[in-house]
């Protein structure tokens, strides 16, 4: 072993890195966040003649400014754990901006290799890149490489290796004309002679140009180091002095990076036949169209729930049975010997995780659709065809894959909002995720509306998913417009050309994301599961036995009996009996357990539940009870993951508007309702 | 020459060229990182369904902007 060697993989979306990323380190990866921020961070590693490397992937960005937190997090690994090689993914087929991304890096002097990518595509679309003459002006590595296919991924591995042994920087690739490259130099030796701990830190070439745009970031550092100031001082001074000959610097500074990166391509790019009109293009005068683009985008997320449903249904029982018959099994062998074990396995552990984990077949066939529409490029167009409605409710474009997601399961639902930049935006989404009524309230209203609502149950449960939507929206409208104020960031979205999906891309995403919905969801449940089964066997007076869990009498003694009594005066304009209110509080564990309650309270089997809730429910109290379960509390595993994304204070906010709410809606239709005298 | 426009009144179809980017600091510089800066060429290519946001062709790559941000963008036709 020759030592460990730190890699980072910087690249802006849609140019392939995470397709290189796994191409380099066989798809494992160790997930986790950067510090202090949820931003997910990557990292795996790669076995190279006798090193072991490092490869830490970088979020997603187009700049290294202090602009976003993406961004900052990039320059900031860079600058404090200074790796030893940065290998920059350049996208062919958007050389000007992706070089751009590519120049940023050297000005901060790392040890750069750019892997050229999607070199195939370039040729579809009419011209080659000319790798050796761009290598000469960059004056670093460049690789071509179609990661996709694998090519150029060997030959990347060996530039590697030469990199780590002779390092290639070049920090002065753009030339910022004559005042500035004297105001720069003229900050540079002072910086030497007068602030040496400021160049152990940074380059100094880098850090004169950024004071000189007055990046917010590195000015608030560079004070707190000893003479900063009066570095900070001198480059304000200069800013005022260029400012009044080439007008706002950091607008020049950009312009000339520009400049510079189109001299660039202009040499290295060579037509090799006219550009004809591409299958992308072809394909979004279709998709986008002014009349077909709005159907067909809901006919796809439609068509894509109605899958994931459907599929899933087989292997969601499949799982339901499973658990069920270890349930039994464990009852079996401990029942005499051992009948309170028997109960908390069997009853509490088995049944509650159980409950959560039916979900997870339907969890991951959803995910590989959403990873396909991704990877296809789809998934862009739905934002783009969808931003409006959103915008209109303040929220982001990209709030619609967390909504969607909601459909199935909130739990995912919250965990995709990761992707949205803007930190305001991204709490605002991740708190309006639980109103997506997510598959397992679907079983509630499908029980309660086929016994009450006769006919009319399809038309009951499809007002549920409007209403769903619209909560969502209004809501996150209030959140924006009075928690969350703040600036929101500019919405600027490619729409990266249409590609085939990658089964290795699409699995590799879909393990990782159903492995993080199990370990968030599972972790919790099962401690939830065991509070509500004591809860149900003990009592006032205390333990009552898990006989409790089988007979209505006995559980109307234990606490949570004694919980549903003391809350039902609550619940009496709706109408609610105490038995209806019992299932609400179990309905904390996941929605769907509501109807199992629900059938052991009333004393009947699912079967027969229909007419059990025909005796209970009036069909006004039983709408209401519809929208109650639609608006009230996440269940546990989704508080869980709110609470792990954005902190316990919003979990617990979540959790008290959702209630408030769901009351206030139930309390509402009761009241239109007895108006209409349809009580 | 044609009078400078913000960029949410551009025609879709039509070609033009960045004279200004203006706006609060972080949106003109998240404007200005994504290549559109003064002397770079934009094509209006399609409005979305539902009027906004609208499709551009900047530097080769279609960008999706909404109208709130175009309006800091102004430029001018060129033919």
């Amino acid at each position: 072993m020759k030592g460990t060697i730190k890699l980072a993989l910087a690249g802006s979306p849609n140019v392939g890195k995470s397709t290189i990323f796994n191409a380099l380190t066989g798809g494992r990866a160790w997930v986790g966040n950067w510090p202090g921020v949820t931003v997910e961070k990557k990292v795996g590693v790669m076995k190279l003649n006798g090193y072991k490397v490092e490869v830490v992937d970088l979020p997603g960005i187009y700049s290294l400014t202090a602009y976003s937190i993406d961004e900052l997090i990039a320059r900031n690994f860079i600058i404090e754990e200074r790796p030893d090689v940065v290998v920059v993914i350049v996208s062919a087929i958007n050389l000007e901006r992706s070089l751009y991304l590519a120049v940023s890096l050297l000005e901060l002097g790392v040890n750069l290799i750019v892997a050229l990518n999607m070199v195939d595509l370039a040729e579809r679309e009419g011209y080659v890149v000319d790798v050796k003459k761009l290598e000469a002006l960059l004056r670093v590595p460049v690789v071509p490489t179609i990661a996709i296919k694998g090519i150029g991924i060997d030959k990347l591995k060996n530039i590697i290796i030469q990199s780590i042994s002779n390092p290639r920087r070049n920090p002065a690739i753009v030339d910022y004309g004559d005042p500035i490259e004297k105001a720069i130099s003229r900050l540079c030796s002072f910086m030497k002679t007068h602030t040496p701990e400021v160049v152990h830190t940074y380059h100094p070439r880098w850090l004169a140009i950024k004071l000189l745009e007055n990046d917010r970031d590195v000015v608030e550092k560079v004070k707190l180091l000893p003479k900063g100031d009066l570095l900070i001082n001198m480059a304000n001074e200069m800013r005022k002095e260029l400012e009044s000959v080439v007008g706002d610097l950091e607008v020049y500074m950009v312009n000339q990076r520009y400049a510079k990166i189109l001299e660039i391509v202009d040499k290295v790019v060579r037509r090799v036949r006219v550009k004809g009109i591409s299958v992308s293009e072809l394909l979004d005068t279709v998709l986008l169209d002014k009349f077909l683009g709005l159907p067909i985008t809901i006919t796809s997320i439609y068509l894509m729930l109605y899958f994931a449903y459907n599929v899933s249904l087989p292997l969601v029982d499949l799982v339901d049975a499973l658990f069920s018959s270890l349930a039994d099994y464990t009852r079996l062998i401990l029942q005499d010997k051992a009948p309170l074990l028997a109960s908390l396995l069997a009853d509490g552990i088995i049944t509650g995780v159980g409950t959560v984990l039916v979900f997870t077949p339907m969890i991951a066939i959803f995910y590989i659709l959403v990873a396909i529409l991704e990877d296809v490029g789809y998934m862009a167009r739905v934002v783009f065809v969808l931003d409006k409605v959103l915008h209109r409710f303040m929220l982001p474009g990209k709030a619609i894959v967390p909504l969607i997601l909601g459909f199935a399961c909130n739990v995912p639902a919250v965990l995709s909002a990761r992707t949205i930049e803007d930190e305001n935006d991204r709490k605002t989404v991740i708190m309006i995720c639980p109103l997506s009524t997510c598959s397992a309230r679907l079983p509630v209203y499908l029980i309660i509306a086929s016994a009450i609502f006769g006919t009319y149950a399809a038309l009951a449960i499809t007002s549920m998913y409007v209403l769903s939507i619209i909560f969502a929206l209004v809501i996150g409208f209030l959140f924006k417009s009075f928690i969350f104020k703040g600036p929101s960031i500019g919405f600027i979205m490619e729409l990266p050309p249409y590609l085939m999906p990658q089964s290795r891309t699409v699995l590799i995403k879909t393990w990782e994301r159903t492995k993080r919905f199990l370990t968030k969801a599972g972790t919790v449940i099962l401690a939830a599961a065991i509070l509500v089964w004591l809860l149900s066997i003990t009592g006032p007076k205390g333990l009552i036995g898990p006989e409790a869990l089988e007979d209505p009498a006995l559980l109307k003694a234990s606490w949570v009996g004694a919980i549903g009594r003391a809350l039902q005066p609550i619940f009496t304009p709706m109408g609610w009996d105490w038995g209806a209110t019992i299932a609400l509080f179990f309905g904390f564990m996941a929605k769907e357990v509501v109807v199992s309650t629900m059938a052991m309270v009333y004393g009947a089997e699912e079967t027969s539940l229909g007419r059990a809730i025909l005796a209970h429910f009036s069909p006004l109290s039983a709408y209401a009870y519809m929208i109650f379960v639609l608006l009230y509390v996440p269940c546990v595993a989704t508080m869980a993951v709110i609470r792990s994304e954005i902190g316990l204070k919003y979990a617990v906010l979540t959790i008290m508007y959702q209630m408030v709410l769901a009351y206030l809606a139930s309390l509402a239709v009761m009241f239109i309702g007895m108006i209409l005298g349809l009580g | 020459m044609t009078d400078p426009i913000k960029l949410s009144e551009a025609e879709v179809g039509k070609a033009y060229e960045v004279i200004k980017v203006e706006g609060p600091a972080l949106i003109r510089r998240r404007i200005m990182d994504m290549g559109i800066i003064p002397g770079a060429k934009i094509k209006v290519l399609r409005l979305a369904p539902l009027l906004d946001p609208i499709e551009i062709l900047v530097r080769g790559v279609p960008l999706s902007i909404r109208r709130a941000e175009a309006q800091y963008i102004i430029v001018r036709e060129t033919s």
